[in-house]
């Protein structure tokens, strides 16, 4: 095993852990910057969450009784800009940043100082956009996806300091991407052929490309959005010839590949934690790429089942639709390769399986309810609603947010060398699943029945429904604070924590000690 | 366990510059947020200060992070793997600035092809043209807007031909400084680079005179409705990144003067010309959609 971890010193200061804030601030530990974009991440989660918290409080009852529309909609937006870019994203990120070399038998990331830049660029990104909720006028109000014109002609002056930080973040995003794509093409031990990668850095390397594809078409988006508002041009303005339904256009071209960038990573860790805990294989290996692949390459070209409303012609109306169906048929597969796993398996439900369970039930349900959203006459009536929000409630909180969690619980013991907690676990878990479904499943209800979201107030006979909703979501909320005990708890101490950790878990990364040394795989280990 | 011998990959100590970086932008987000707000509202601040701020930050940074790079790479630290890392990094850079300049030629598609033949009322919009924008004529360019402003398309004859040739010449020149750097002749790449920067520098001059003319004798300016919009988006950004391909082109010029690059060690070399060619390659699409049709 020594010849595994770090033993060689090519220079001063490498082979023994640097201490104090410059062990941070100056890190090019792939280890390290990893667990800066988890923490980073909960706590964003934990800031857009208190914003939740305040538009269910404001939603508890009709009327308006806590804070002004205007306040509301800038709550709407951050809690959104927050979760996407500030908690989802950089969670995904932290865990390509831990496990990716690991897996596969890297000593780091290809470039490892471009990953700390990556890193640091956004707790500044993010200080700017939540500082501008004080600024005179207030934050951005325009929902987070800032549609034009009430992003250009009708957002007020804050609104620059949002565009400049949405570029910033893009560019972490882009290094980060372009860093997790270089480490996987260039840097897999002799032997780790690409068919032998496990799921969670195929996924990843996918991810990493929509990342590259995408990002600097947002920045495009906000780069015409600033000059629109500041500068006379007329990209969104009908009365110079151009069209406010552009942006959305060009905005869901990057809208709906984020989307699968937030769930492709999750589809990976699930395929990790499944076949662990049902002791099997997983079914259908090869076909999990593909289908990972399609999705991806479909995303391109489904991005206007976002805007099916907007008076498109008819025959563009039906191609987004179907493209859209189709995309069900890559994830069909997924779903049925998971369930395919796990039978006959002997399982066995630790909490990060508890979670992976959930998330493949779950997540079905936020698929199904998006496939009623494709068909575009039926889209007429759900478009808008809250229908929309429980869908993509159920993708992102019970699919992406549910699969860092289960991720958080499975690679924990390697990351701090204690077992968590599993009795805390179990519970963070069953509260977080009743409370998500009292939160986000009645507003399907809401929606169909015609309850438009973004709103501060609404009809009485939502009444009853929302303060469901509200009480799911105070519920949920205080869940989460469960699982930063666990957390705590586990780096503190805890039960020593086994190189191999879970009975049935294979790859590389359970070959190592736990915890996993500062640096592993310095040199590189035969893959058979 | 075996004794097989394997290269290190280099896996650099830590470094303070990417957290001067993270600095930087953020100096450069606030200062460039506040001064595009003091330009609308015409209000005193202290946005150009940040900005400045922010620029020097991150000029300190490059020298520092650069003379680091070159420094390593000069005592021989790097492996050839690193350098597959540097290549491929540097692939999936331009790739994604291939995607930036695809969201401005998507909206020149969508606005030529879509929102003003729309605003004219083709398709089933007939009553938008009829009611909102009453006589509006879809023609491209667009010099005439539906709110009545006028300007005037820029012919691709003249300045934007002569722009045509030079990037393009500096592409050709920019090859036989890379055939002289793998060749090892020094003098011919020093020849060839001088004569890429130089015509790389015409480019921009003559840039500089084409939107001077646009702006005093033509009223084409970037409130000029979306021809005016896709117009200067897309050749203002094309000409930010000829700037910077020319100021990397100077610096990997003063590198060969130096005598850095060696025939098969001239990453820098490498990564500023496939960003030239690239540009070039941008311009090509430029000159014919935003020019020529």
């Amino acid at each position: 095993m020594s010849t595994m971890t770090d033993t060689h010193d090519d220079h001063d200061d490498h082979d023994h852990k640097p201490t104090g804030i410059t062990r941070w601030l100056y890190t090019t530990n792939h280890k390290d910057i990893g667990t800066m974009y988890l923490w980073f991440s909960f706590t964003m989660f934990l800031i857009g969450g208190f914003m939740a918290m305040i538009i269910r409080a404001e939603l508890y009852q009709p009327g308006l009784q806590i804070i002004d529309p205007n306040f509301f909609n800038q709550m709407t937006t951050v809690h959104g800009l927050i979760m996407v870019f500030g908690a989802v994203m950089p969670a995904f990120v932290g865990l390509a940043n831990w496990l990716i070399p690991m897996m596969i038998g890297a000593p780091d990331m290809a470039l490892p100082r471009m990953n700390n830049w990556s890193f640091w660029i956004l707790p500044f990104a993010f200080s700017i956009l939540l500082a501008s909720l004080f600024m005179e006028g207030g934050g951005p109000n325009f929902g987070w996806t800032f549609y034009a014109p009430l992003s250009t002609t009708y957002s007020n002056d804050s609104t620059a300091f949002f565009i400049f930080s949405v570029h910033i973040m893009g560019m972490s995003s882009i290094m980060g991407a372009i860093n997790v794509i270089v480490t996987i093409f260039n840097m897999r031990a002799p032997g780790m052929t690409f068919m032998k990668m496990p799921l969670f850095v195929w996924t990843w390397l996918i991810t990493a490309f929509l990342l590259i594809a995408v990002m600097p078409v947002l920045a495009g988006t906000v780069t015409m959005m600033l000059t629109d508002k500041y500068f006379g041009t007329s990209f969104f303005d009908a009365a110079g010839g151009g069209d406010p339904v552009m942006f959305q256009h060009i905005f869901w071209f990057f809208g709906h590949p984020e989307v699968y960038i937030m769930i492709l990573p999750a589809f990976g860790i699930v395929s990790e934690i499944i076949p662990t805990f049902a002791r099997k294989r997983l079914f259908g290996y090869s076909s999990m790429v593909y289908a990972t692949s399609s999705i991806a390459l479909l995303s391109f070209i489904v991005w206007a089942h976002h805007m099916l409303t907007t008076g498109m012609p008819v025959a563009a109306e039906l191609f987004f639709m179907y493209a859209t169906m189709l995309i069900s048929v890559p994830t069909g597969v997924k779903v049925f390769n998971w369930v395919a796993t796990m039978w006959k398996g002997s399982m066995t439900f630790e909490t990060p399986m508890l979670f992976a369970l959930a998330f493949v039930i779950l997540f079905t349900i936020g698929g199904f309810s998006g496939l009623m959203l494709a068909i575009t006459p039926a889209d007429f009536q759900y478009h808008d609603t809250y229908f929309v929000v429980a869908h993509f409630h159920y993708v992102l909180v019970t699919g992406a947010i549910f699969s860092i969690m289960a991720a958080a619980y499975y690679w924990l013991p390697k990351w701090t060398g204690h077992m968590y907690d599993e009795k805390l676990g179990k519970t963070h878990f069953w509260c977080s699943l009743i409370s998500v479904n009292v939160l986000f499943f009645p507003m399907h209800f809401v929606g169909l029945a015609g309850m438009p979201r973004r709103i501060p107030d609404y009809a009485l006979q939502f009444a009853d429904f929302n303060k469901i909703i509200s009480i799911g979501g105070f519920a949920f909320g205080l869940s989460q604070l469960i699982f930063l005990a666990v957390v705590i708890k586990c780096i503190r101490g805890g039960e020593k924590a086994t190189d191999r950790v879970w009975e049935g878990a294979t790859g590389l990364e359970w070959e190592i000690p736990s915890p996993a040394p500062y640096h592993t795989f310095s040199t590189p280990p035969e893959i058979k | 366990m075996s004794t097989k011998e394997y290269e290190h990959y280099y896996v650099p100590a830590q470094s303070k510059w990417p957290i001067v970086g993270a600095v930087g932008l953020f100096f450069i987000v606030i200062g460039a947020a506040a001064l595009v707000n003091q330009f609308a509202s015409g209000n005193e601040g202290l946005g150009a200060y940040g900005l400045t701020l922010g620029l020097a930050i991150m000029v300190y940074m490059m020298f520092g992070w650069f003379k680091n790079q070159i420094d390593e790479s000069m005592a021989g630290m790097y492996s050839a793997q690193l350098g597959v890392s540097y290549r491929q990094g540097m692939a999936w850079f331009i790739f994604s600035e291939v995607m930036f300049f695809a969201a401005f030629f998507g909206a020149l598609f969508y606005a030529r092809n879509m929102s003003v033949p729309w605003l004219a009322g083709e398709g089933n919009n007939a009553m938008t043209g009829e009611i909102l924008w009453n006589g509006f004529q879809s023609v491209w360019p667009l010099e005439k807007m539906p709110d009545g402003r006028e300007t005037q398309g820029m012919p691709w004859t003249g300045l934007p031909l002569y722009n045509t040739l030079l990037l393009l010449t500096s592409s050709v020149t920019l090859h036989f400084a890379h055939v002289g750097i793998e060749k090892g002749e020094r003098s011919k790449a020093k020849l060839m680079m001088g004569i890429t920067i130089a015509l790389g520098i015409m480019f921009l001059i003559l840039q500089v005179e084409e939107y001077i003319h646009a702006y005093t004798e033509m009223n084409l300016t970037l409130d000029a409705g979306i021809y005016g919009s896709t117009f200067f988006m897309l050749t203002g950004f094309h000409g930010m990144h000829v700037t910077l391909g020319t100021i990397m082109l100077i610096v990997v010029f003063l590198r060969i003067l130096k005598g850095h690059f060696t025939k098969d060690n001239h990453f820098a070399f490498l990564a500023a010309s496939w960003y030239w060619h690239f540009v070039d390659v941008v311009w090509l699409g430029l000159f014919v959609f935003v020019y020529i049709l």
